[in-house]
């Protein structure tokens, strides 16, 4: 995973609250295979509708989602971070997050960050008002800046030291990857290996 | 953030210890500090192909390999059809998913039993039929009935992909410890009441959520009876319960189980093993979080009546009035399921009649089982208007299966005779029920539509499941005795272990 410390680039006002992970990804996509390749399944349904945000031509490549309260409630899905992450977003800001999602998110290197209902309020006004303009977010900081405008967000320590680091909990076992050799190495030798393959005949 | 830890300080031993607190003290390489997680070690990982392409495709990203392809193995399960095994799957899904699996496993270098391999199966099958499922190890796959293997004494954990892929990585799983539940069932089963009969009414009793954040122990004179067999379907269920694991402590039938298979310990090493084996069991004065108790001695047939594991009664008794449950929410879930399975209250659970009847499943498909239901069917015919599927577990299971002639006594009885693999489990492969078709099946899930799309399914033993096949409505052994079609002592007692 990449560490993550500032990120800038276009920030979508999407006002839509109680956003659930169905929405995010329908069940249909669900049977795919990979882990990648999910950017035409996000918001899937609404997306069909020529009108909707991310159809607009100011809205073609964005890093930052502006969403309203309770987004990635419901089915506990890891597709919902993934089709975010795959069309290209690297930041949600909403008032309040579905917990599992919350979860899901800081393990795949999307930042949710939380803000107040009233700094949504203001940054959506602002970016109606100037359609695809930057917003920068600081991890550092914890604030996120568009023109002379700056609000701050919050996120639990523990996931900001990971995505500063930019360890996913893999990336973060194998730090104990001295501690793991260790313990292999007075493993008894009669415990089951899968390899080389034995048969028995009946 | 960890510290590392020395399992084998005297330490460690002072302190009397259940089964589950002792593989765990086993298998840690280093204890969590302020709320953080301990990483456990793995010494088994099984994969099949529905939870493992995301795994692998992460693996891909991030240009890992597989830690330890030597303790991991594949096999294809859910998505095989069980006719025509030679042929391409007809479904586009089903066959990428399988695809999939076998150009991963090939990539990153991982055993793989495929269709048509004697050790492919069901995953919970495959593994105790290799002799890797041990006492006292740690297993996981990403599939909850995981649970299976606990029947070894060894701590099995069902996981979803994101762990999958943490295993694959580091072989290793941070977990935070569980607290520990003896079901202790004292007594002896009658004959005709099975290990099945055991679960189920150990499920009604705690209910499905009973069990959660609990590794269950199975003790008491009726387990330490059980074929290891009946071990394994108890343990199978346990997720059932809502708990992460179920356990039963190593004894004489578990060695002898083990004792000559392929991955089995040998020689010098198979004395070592045992030696270490033979420490598991709870200590004297360990003490547990909770404990049930049951009784095998009154215990009968035990059937489902619902649309969940917890909602089952004796196959004597009758379907129950929701308006006799207190808790509302209880009631309200009942008064549904009775909908769904469109079963009035006060209706003899005997007088249901079925269309289908499944013997298969992860808990429910080893030779053991497919052997007590013939024995029970032999030179009968099936009733008028019911079809009965046999799915033997894995192909192994079915080529033992056919070395006793098991195969002739159920396709002259009038049932289909299958290829191995999940089957009617769950509605994945062609195996599935027609929308208001009810079955009587021996396997763990009675969910609305899991057994296809508007499917009724109850949960049954194989010797109900046999005798529900000739008589048309749930029935019991004991019912074909009443009936004149069976002897008294053709009645199966609990059964003999398999080899
Ligand atoms: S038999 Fe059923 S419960 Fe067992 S692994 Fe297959 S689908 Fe799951």
């Amino acid at each position: 995973m990449q560490k993550f410390t500032t990120v800038t680039g276009v920030a979508v006002p999407m006002r839509r609250s109680n956003v659930d992970t169905d929405q995010i990804i329908p069940a249909v996509f669900l049977k795919r295979v990979t882990k990648t390749g999910f950017e035409d399944a996000l918001f899937y349904g609404w997306r069909q509708d020529p009108e909707f945000i991310l159809n607009q031509p100011a809205y073609q490549s964005p890093k930052v989602l502006v969403v309203g309260a309770d987004f990635g409630t419901g089915s506990s899905r890891e597709h919902a971070v993934w089709a975010l992450r795959d069309f290209g977003f690297d930041v949600v800001l909403s008032p309040r997050f579905g917990d599992i999602f919350r979860g899901n998110s800081g393990k795949q290197g999307l930042l949710a960050g939380q803000i107040s209902e009233d700094d949504a309020e203001t940054l959506w006004g602002i970016l109606e008002a100037n359609p695809g303009i930057e917003l920068t977010v600081d991890l550092v900081a914890c604030t996120a800046s568009v023109g002379e405008l700056t609000v701050s967000f919050e996120v639990d320590e523990y996931t900001r030291w990971r995505l500063l680091e930019g360890l996913d909990d893999i990336g973060l076992t194998l730090r104990d990857e001295a501690r793991i050799a260790e313990f292999e190495s007075h493993r008894e030798p009669w415990r089951p290996r899968t390899l080389p393959a034995r048969q028995v005949n009946l | 953030m960890t510290n590392a830890v020395n399992t084998d300080s005297p330490m460690a031993d002072i302190r009397p210890r259940t089964l589950a607190e002792k593989v765990w003290d086993k298998h840690l390489v280093a204890k969590g500090e302020n709320g953080t997680p301990d990483l456990i070690y793995i010494d088994l990982h099984l994969v099949h192909e529905v939870t493992s392409p995301q795994a692998f495709d992460g693996l891909r990203l991030a240009g890992r390999p597989v830690r330890r392809p030597d303790l991991t193995i594949a096999t294809e399960d859910h998505n095989t059809p069980t006719l025509a095994i030679d042929r391409p799957i007809a479904d586009l899904t089903s066959r990428t998913q399988i695809e999939t699996l076998r150009r991963n496993c090939a990539e990153f270098g991982i055993r793989l039993h495929s269709l048509g391999d004697i050790e492919q199966g069901i995953v919970h099958v495959v593994g105790p039929q290799l002799g890797l499922t041990q006492p006292g190890i740690t297993v996981v796959c990403g599939d909850s009935h995981t649970s299976t293997h606990g029947a070894f004494g060894a701590m099995a954990l069902g996981i979803g992909t994101s762990e999958v892929e943490h295993v694959m990585a580091t072989q290793t799983l941070p977990l935070k410890p569980f607290k520990t539940m003896a079901i202790t069932v004292n007594g002896t089963l009658r004959p005709g009441v099975t290990a099945k009969d055991i679960i189920l009414a150990v499920i009604a009793r705690i209910g499905t959520g009973g069990g959660q954040g609990y590794v269950l122990e199975y003790r008491g004179s009726a387990i330490r009876a059980l074929s290891m067999e009946g071990r394994m379907t108890i343990c199978n269920m346990s997720i059932e319960a809502g708990a992460r694991a179920g356990m039963v402590a190593p004894d004489a039938t578990t060695y002898a189980y083990l004792e000559g298979r392929a991955h089995a310990p040998a020689g010098a090493d198979w004395d070592d093993a045992v030696a270490y084996w033979d420490t598991l069991a709870t200590d004297e004065g360990a003490s547990f979080d909770a404990e049930v108790i049951l009784d095998a001695d009154t215990l009968e047939p035990f059937v489902t009546w619902g649309t969940n594991p917890g909602q089952g009664v004796s196959l004597s008794d009758t379907v129950p009035n929701p308006a006799d449950i207190d808790d509302a929410n209880e009631r309200s879930a009942a008064e549904r399921a009775l909908e769904y399975m469109d079963l009035a209250a006060g209706t003899a659970m005997k007088d249901i009649h079925v269309d289908t009847v499944f013997l298969g499943s992860c808990t429910n498909s080893r030779v053991e089982d497919l052997r007590a239901a013939a024995e029970i069917i032999k030179g009968k015919s099936i009733a008028d208007g019911v079809r009965m599927l046999v799915v033997p577990g894995s192909a192994r299971v079915r080529i033992e299966a056919e070395a006793e002639g098991l195969d002739k006594i159920f396709l002259a009885f009038g049932a289909e005779w299958r290829f191995a693999g999940c089957s009617m489990c769950l509605g994945m492969n062609p195996d599935q029920l027609a929308p208001g078709e009810r079955c009587a099946s021996t396997s763990n899930r009675n969910f609305e539509g899991r057994q296809g799309k508007g499917g009724r399914t109850h949960l049954v033993s194989p010797l109900v499941a046999a005798a529900t096949a000739i008589r048309g409505t749930l029935s019991s052994p004991w019912d074909l005795v009443q009936d004149g079609m069976l002897g008294h002592d053709a009645v199966p007692a609990v059964f003999v272990p398999a080899r």
